[in-house]
């Protein structure tokens, strides 16, 4: 800790009033939208579906710097209260309490304190944690109540789920998609993890931190780019087995996921070239597990398959230097 | 070197699985369950002892160039021999083992114990080396076998704990397995290995 101190970078200084923490209260900000429709969405519980998760990151990684590490506590950054937000936003809200202190075990624990605490983890932890989670408790994690918080909403399963559900027993994808409506999907009716709820929080959430210049738009806008470029092509191959473009970008975890898991500062490349490079290769990834995988939503493998490959990423397209050709 | 200290050295100094992080295929593969890390161990404390017997009695005689495929070939005997015997009485444990009990042959540590000890040292020392790195092995393990079946799916040595509930079931596939070695490993070495 004592290299905090000890700072060596050319000239000019300048001094400005960004901290890992003045960075991590913006994204904060951003989530409020996101929450609030949650929470407008499902109700109570899941208010305490993220109280739980944001005490429990909290509380251990304050736990895991003073008795195991013996260094100064890093909570004061925020970066703790974030991983919880988003792993609660990547929950069904019906999740068990102890399931979710599970989760945010292995995201603070496993993903990020064991790699050294914040800027040394490898993968996005708050993914770790709900990956974990998917495969440890698949009836957990796919057990979607309906939406029921103030406003009427329908039930039933995840719309990627009922399409895969739907195909294996041979109905066609035009049947299938019929019964969703767009509008829907970007206002949230839809049963789903409690931040896919609604698609234009988020993306307000993203405008906010973009104007803000707290994240590059370049990763996320590829995401979708290439979402949307992948889906048109095998639409248009055969519209009887994909589903369209519009109705992949609107639905799963995809724009969570673009917005806020994908542009994390620690687990993406530093470079334009190297965020695009690992924007495409995250759209393409989570087009190829909707389509050929067997599970319906593959935004948070992607993200983390594409996480393992940023320090390469960060080695091939380097910054260049001030003044060199 | 002692006799003692033959066989303690493969449990802490020499451990096969946290220290010299040799036979990782079985370690991964075999341990969903403490039971099978027991007999998965066993079964290579088996094929150890008998092959370092057999080569450190050979040794003298085998001409250089080819010593390594008479080692494996000395090595696939009693590989050969356990698989008969285990499908001879216990089925049940030869059906979950399956392919691993054949990849015994491949297992670095029999070989490694071998060539780096066994052809160089006498019977006696060579029976000792192999019985205390084996019980290494096995009880590695075992241990490992017993946390992810713990975690995995809420047992112990088969004696389930939690009622009806399901156990975390990633601690019974592959990433469990790396996790959990991993740990294993780090507490090992903090605490055991001075």
């Amino acid at each position: 800790m004592t290299m905090d101190k000890l700072l060596v970078s050319p000239n000019p200084h300048i001094h400005a009033p960004v901290s890992t923490k003045s960075l991590m209260r913006d994204v904060i900000i951003a989530l409020i939208p996101a929450v609030i429709c949650s929470f407008v969405f499902y109700g109570w519980r899941e208010i305490l579906v993220m109280a739980v998760s944001v005490a429990s990151c909290v509380l251990l990684e304050w736990a895991i710097t003073k008795y195991m590490l013996r260094k100064p506590s890093t909570i004061g950054d925020l970066s703790a209260v974030i991983t919880g937000i988003l792993l609660a936003l990547n929950l069904p809200y019906t999740t068990p309490w102890w399931v979710v202190m599970i989760g945010a075990v292995v995201a603070i624990g496993v993903a990020k304190m064991t790699f050294g605490g914040i800027g040394q983890n490898i993968w996005n932890p708050a993914l770790v944690g709900r990956v974990f989670l998917l495969v440890s408790f698949p009836t957990y994690m796919t057990t979607w109540g309906a939406p029921q918080g103030v406003v009427d909403a329908v039930s039933g399963p995840t719309p990627l789920g009922a399409i895969q559900e739907g195909l294996m027993q041979g109905a066609s994808v035009q049947e299938l998609t019929s019964a969703f409506n767009y509008k829907d999907l970007l206002f949230a009716n839809l049963g789903g993890s409690a931040g896919e709820a609604c698609a234009l929080a988020l993306l307000a959430g993203f405008v906010y931190l973009c104007c803000r210049k707290v994240i590059k738009p370049w990763i996320t806008l590829s995401i979708f780019a290439t979402v949307a470029l992948v889906s048109l092509a095998f639409w248009a191959a055969d519209p009887t087995r994909f589903t369209d473009p519009l109705f992949n970008l609107l639905t799963g975890g995809l724009v969570l996921g673009a917005c806020f898991m994908a542009t994390d500062y620690v687990t993406s490349p530093m470079t334009l070239w190297g965020g695009v490079i690992f924007g495409v290769g995250i759209g393409f990834l989570t087009m190829m597990i909707r389509y050929f995988g067997s599970y319906p939503e593959g935004v948070s493998f992607a993200i983390l398959i594409m996480n393992s490959v940023v320090p390469l990423l960060n080695m091939w397209f380097h910054q260049k230097k001030f003044g060199r050709k | 070197m002692s006799k003692i200290k033959l066989l303690t050295d493969g449990f802490v100094k020499n451990n096969p699985t946290f220290v010299l992080l040799l036979g990782m295929c079985p370690t991964l593969a075999t341990t969903t369950s403490a039971i099978n890390g027991l007999s998965m161990g066993l079964a290579t404390l088996f094929v150890l002892v008998l092959s370092n017997i057999v080569i450190s009695l050979i040794a003298p005689v085998v001409p250089d160039k080819v010593h390594i495929p008479v080692y494996i070939v000395v090595i696939a005997t009693f590989v050969t021999l356990l698989q008969l015997l285990m499908q001879a009485y216990t089925p049940a444990m030869y059906e979950t083992l399956g392919l691993f009990i054949p990849l015994i042959v491949v297992n670095c540590i029999v070989l490694g114990r071998a060539e780096a000890f066994a052809n160089k040292h006498g019977v006696g020392e060579s029976a000792l080396d192999g019985i205390g790195v084996g019980l290494g092995f096995t009880c590695s393990l075992t241990i490992l076998g017993l946390v992810r079946e713990i975690l995995g799916s809420g047992s112990a040595f088969g004696w389930n704990f939690i009622g009806g509930h399901d156990g975390m079931l990633a601690f019974v596939m592959a990433p469990g397995a790396f996790l959990c070695l991993g740990y294993l490993m780090v507490l090992f070495n903090k605490y055991l290995k001075k």
